[in-house]
């Protein structure tokens, strides 16, 4: 029987396989960030352990970093402490790291691509829930906690039971206006927080093919918002093309062996799926988040939903919470919403394709009266490249704050947050209660709907404008 | 790693679902390197609510959680079941659960059970009718007791072993080192380094 791109990506990875334990899988790429990772050092010093592959490990400051004022020390004590123990750290235990100022610091999900360090059929693995953005290149990527980590760190190897594999294929052709984000958003609506529990996804399909590597990393990233291990994508001329001279892509004959076997990482026709879901892109217009779940999303036309008209007592009672929290009333169009902020960036729309987005729709315009807008790119290259394009000339013409990379406002672990009561339309990936800040609420949406929900202050498409 | 063989203690009954891990740890918490504190975190903006449920003194001293389905989805930070033990939680019975929360809760020995939605809800109740009311865990005979329910759960051979022997994995896997040496060797040539 034929077998599915993770099965393949899997299988050639188990460094050993016995009867009634566990697979043990080893790991091509280990991430590292300041927030999951000193306790598992620690682990390692306790136990006169060290790391066994420092050179498949690389270290970036993101979570806590300020993005503003990056040559002061970081105010915040106990934010301070955090980085400056990943600096010791990563000295200590020879472990490449970006720090804050670096030309190569960022995101930890956007510079692992960014750097050529995410490949086709590799396994990555990093503290963070939001590795399955890798998947986006047909590698097997997914979140670990700190006893993983520091696992990982030791043996470089992860002891895993196989999960199931489901396939999500969207046919035809997005419309126009219509994005990765809303794609992705529209399939966590349909499937739920916990449908893909225990699977890794394969995105499939026409629309999924048309993806740049940007779009599809958006797609991934919020794989674990549907509940799943990992999300993956498999590999074609998009992906050559995207890591075709990248610091650390194989190069010369290295390259075209590489691109022989990435192109034998695709699902065998005969393969079966353990469950799959098909939708039809022509379906799909842009999507937000009116509740406390990424699930609880709907098309920007729609109203919020009557907790009453949700059959199941269980979803009932999230949408009575979610509303009571979120501020809203029953029947209100989407549109009418007002937001007093707007967050562009972190993992799941920081890149380069999704600055130039907001820029597109910005230009010419202003940011509404009362409305404060936050750009923050993914990496310190995102940085760069936005400004040799003009874009960040844009955002301040508009009225935008323009700032230095990190996470930022997506968890508001630095000082970019949402006050209690404020409202947000953010392009990061978790509308959970207070992620942006203790009381927030926040509105999850594509960069597009973000640029045009900062023109006009309220929910709003480009189209709209 | 602590053991978990047979665990007997009160039940706190908490009637949400989706209770992702920013709600068990808010972010501001992660910012500690050590591994003790995180008590004070556990539910930390929810328990500024005087009704919520940990802070009803019939549930002091409670070391179940008896939570709503997808429990613990979300950020993959373990300082959500480091809290919860920190605050003395010993198992958490939900119909279902994040599934890195669910691979970390068993790293650590905080024992995460799988029943299905009406048993869970018959414990809630029975907690909160009578929150005296005694629940064993038993992971030796994979059953769930308490309330006049007895209720069987499943957990793999492999990991029950290890929980119930409170078994460290870095320790397991390095007996294996020779496997790992030999398929560092049929690694490919192009594969990335970082240095």
């Amino acid at each position: 029987m034929g077998r599915t791109l993770a099965d393949k990506v899997y299988d050639a990875h188990v460094v050993r396989r016995a009867e009634g334990e566990p697979d043990l899988l080893y790991i091509d790429l280990h991430l590292v960030h300041e927030v999951t990772s000193p306790q598992a050092f620690d682990g390692l010093r306790l136990a006169g352990r060290t790391v066994r592959r420092p050179d498949l490990t690389i270290a970036t400051e993101d979570h806590n970093v300020p993005t503003q004022n990056l040559l002061a020390p970081i105010a915040d004590p106990v934010s301070r402490t955090q980085v400056e123990t990943l600096r010791k750290n990563a000295a200590e235990f020879g472990v490449r790291l970006h720090p804050m100022g670096d030309d190569g610091q960022g995101i930890v999900h956007v510079i692992g691509p960014q750097l050529g360090l995410t490949q086709p059929g590799m396994t990555v693995v990093c503290g963070d829930s939001h590795t399955s953005t890798h998947g986006a290149f047909g590698a097997l990527a997914f979140g670990i906690g700190t006893s993983e980590v520091e696992h990982v760190l030791a043996t470089q190897t992860l002891p895993q039971v196989k999960p199931k594999t489901m396939a999500i294929t969207v046919n035809g052709e997005l419309p126009e206006g219509v994005t990765a984000k809303d794609l992705i958003l529209a399939v966590i609506a349909r499937i739920g927080t916990g449908g893909g529990q225990g699977y890794i996804i394969e995105y499939r399909g026409e629309a999924i093919r048309s993806l740049s590597m940007e779009g599809r990393m958006t797609v991934c990233n919020m794989s674990i918002e549907a509940g799943a291990r990992a999300g993956m994508i498999a590999p074609d001329e998009t992906t050559f093309a995207y890591l075709k001279g990248r610091p650390h892509a194989p190069q010369g004959a290295e390259w075209d062996a590489a691109v022989a076997y990435w192109k034998s990482l695709r699902t065998d026709d005969d393969a079966v799926f353990d469950k799959e879901v098909v939708i039809d892109a022509a379906t799909l217009t842009p999507f937000v988040t009116w509740g406390t779940n990424p699930g609880q999303g709907l098309p920007l036309g729609e109203s919020v939903p009557d907790p009453a008209s949700f059959a199941d007592p269980v979803e009932r009672q999230a949408a009575e919470r979610a509303l009571e929290y979120m501020g809203l009333t029953a029947g209100t169009p989407l549109r009418d919403i007002e937001v007093d902020t707007v967050f562009v960036g972190s993992c799941t729309n920081g890149r380069i394709e999704d600055l130039r987005a907001v820029a597109e729709v910005l230009r010419g315009r202003k940011v509404a009266d009362g409305v404060r807008m936050l750009v923050v790119p993914g990496s310190m290259k995102v940085k760069a490249q936005a400004q040799a394009e003009g874009l960040d000339e844009v955002f301040k013409a508009a009225g935008a704050d323009w700032r230095e990379a990190g996470c930022s406002m997506c968890l508001a672990m630095n000082p970019d947050k949402l006050a209690a009561g404020e409202r947000s339309a953010s392009t990061s990936n978790r509308n959970f209660e207070g992620r942006q800040g203790p009381g927030g609420r926040t509105h999850l949406v594509s960069p597009a709907v973000a640029a045009a929900t900062a023109v006009t202050g309220r929910l709003a498409a480009p189209a709209d404008l | 790693m602590e053991a978990f063989t047979v665990h007997t203690g009160r039940g706190v009954p908490l009637r949400r679902s989706n209770v992702d891990t920013d709600q068990i740890i808010p972010a501001v918490w992660l910012k500690q390197v050590s591994r003790t504190g995180f008590e004070k975190g556990l539910f930390s903006a929810w328990r500024e609510d005087p009704s919520f449920v940990l802070n009803q003194p019939q549930y002091e001293g409670a070391s179940i959680l008896i939570a709503g389905p997808d429990f613990g989805t979300g950020s993959s930070r373990e300082h959500a079941v480091w809290a919860l033990q920190q605050y003395g939680f010993r198992a958490v019975i939900a119909p279902r659960f994040g599934d890195i929360f669910r691979n970390n809760s068993t790293k650590m020995g905080l024992l995460p059970v799988v029943l299905p939605a009406e048993t869970v809800e018959a414990l809630q109740r029975a907690a909160e009718q009578d929150p005296a009311t005694e629940i064993t865990v038993d992971l030796q005979a994979r059953e769930v007791r308490g309330a006049g329910i007895t209720a069987a759960f499943e957990i793999d051979d492999y990991t029950r072993w290890r929980l119930l022997e409170g078994l460290d994995d870095i320790g397991l896997t390095l007996r294996h080192a020779d496997d790992i040496t030999a398929f560092e060797q049929g690694r490919a040539s192009w594969l990335p380094v970082t240095t």
